[in-house]
């Protein structure tokens, strides 16, 4: 991978930061114009929902560290990597939640961030230890030939 | 365009962002609006972590006043995530709990995407418009 740019934030772990963290890794990832508007916007909610995660995994662990996003930008893909200091979890043991018309799917108000960070992003890796969890998210650029 | 990057040139260089506070918001707006017997709740802006216990907020406030028919009118919302869909579901559990409706008006096709993508729509009809919400249920 090609780097073409970083751009690294430190956020405090509150949930009003979460907009600074979209609007950031939009305004990086628009900046290959390749991405369409929709793309762009795939990827914004995909790194909410890790940022989301981590905030969240911070407050049960007590931890009041920075969470780090660094963009890292390429010719052929922009990378987000969400670096939490939360005691981890078992990304395996993620419930599923019932079906959509089960009456018990309104029982669950959460749940969700996983699953749709794996279906926004083309790639989706999570390490977790109980020293903190890093998620990567990587969604790629059209090359030419793939464009219609 | 070509990936490699011949059309845009970019030199960014690494960049910290530290904010210490002050002048980080909420960006949630609600506005209520009367439609005997509904009450349209009206959100602007985005309905994530930061905005999800204050929708909840309003929903418990409007229930506990004797308004438990609520159309949520999310047309002005820029952002929805889980944790803000978490906070719908959570509004409708508790209009039911107090035999009320719960409707919600949601016409931009980039948030639909995102109830589809959960398989809400199929929990929640996503109406056009105050008017069609309301005479939906009437």
């Amino acid at each position: 991978m090609t780097a073409k740019g970083i751009v690294e934030l430190l956020i405090p772990a509150r949930a009003e930061y979460l907009q600074l963290v979209r609007t950031v890794v939009g305004e990086a990832a628009a900046v290959d114009s390749s991405l369409d508007a929709e793309r762009i916007a795939d990827l914004r909610l995909a790194v909410s929902e890790a940022a989301t995660n981590a905030i969240y995994a911070q407050a049960a662990a007590g931890v009041e560290d920075r969470i780090v996003v660094r963009c890292n930008l390429a010719a052929e893909q922009i990378e987000i990597e969400v670096n939490d200091r939360g005691a981890g979890f078992d990304p395996d043991e993620v419930r599923s939640l019932p079906a959509a018309e089960s009456p018990k799917r309104l029982e669950h108000e959460s749940g969700l961030g996983i699953s749709l960070m794996r279906r926004l992003a083309d790639e989706t890796t999570i390490e977790t230890s109980v020293d903190g969890t890093v998620v990567r998210l990587v969604v790629r650029f059209l090359a030419t030939g793939d464009e219609t | 365009m070509a990936s490699g990057g011949s059309t845009r040139s970019v030199t960014w260089a690494s960049t910290i962002v530290q904010h210490r506070g002050g002048g980080i918001h909420v960006h949630l707006e609600f506005h209520r609006i009367s439609r005997n017997p509904w009450t349209v709740l009206v959100l602007r802006g985005d309905l994530d972590m930061a905005g999800a216990p204050r929708l909840r907020q309003e929903v418990a406030q409007l229930v506990a006043a004797g308004d438990a028919r609520l159309v949520l009118d999310l047309a002005a919302v820029d952002f929805i995530d889980s944790t803000g869909l978490g906070a719908v579901i959570g509004a409708l559990r508790r209009v039911r709990s107090h035999d009320g409706e719960l409707v919600l008006v949601c016409p931009e096709p980039r948030l639909q995407r995102v109830f589809e993508m959960c398989d809400l729509d199929r929990v929640f009809e996503l109406h056009g418009s105050v008017d069609a919400a309301v005479g939906a249920s009437a």
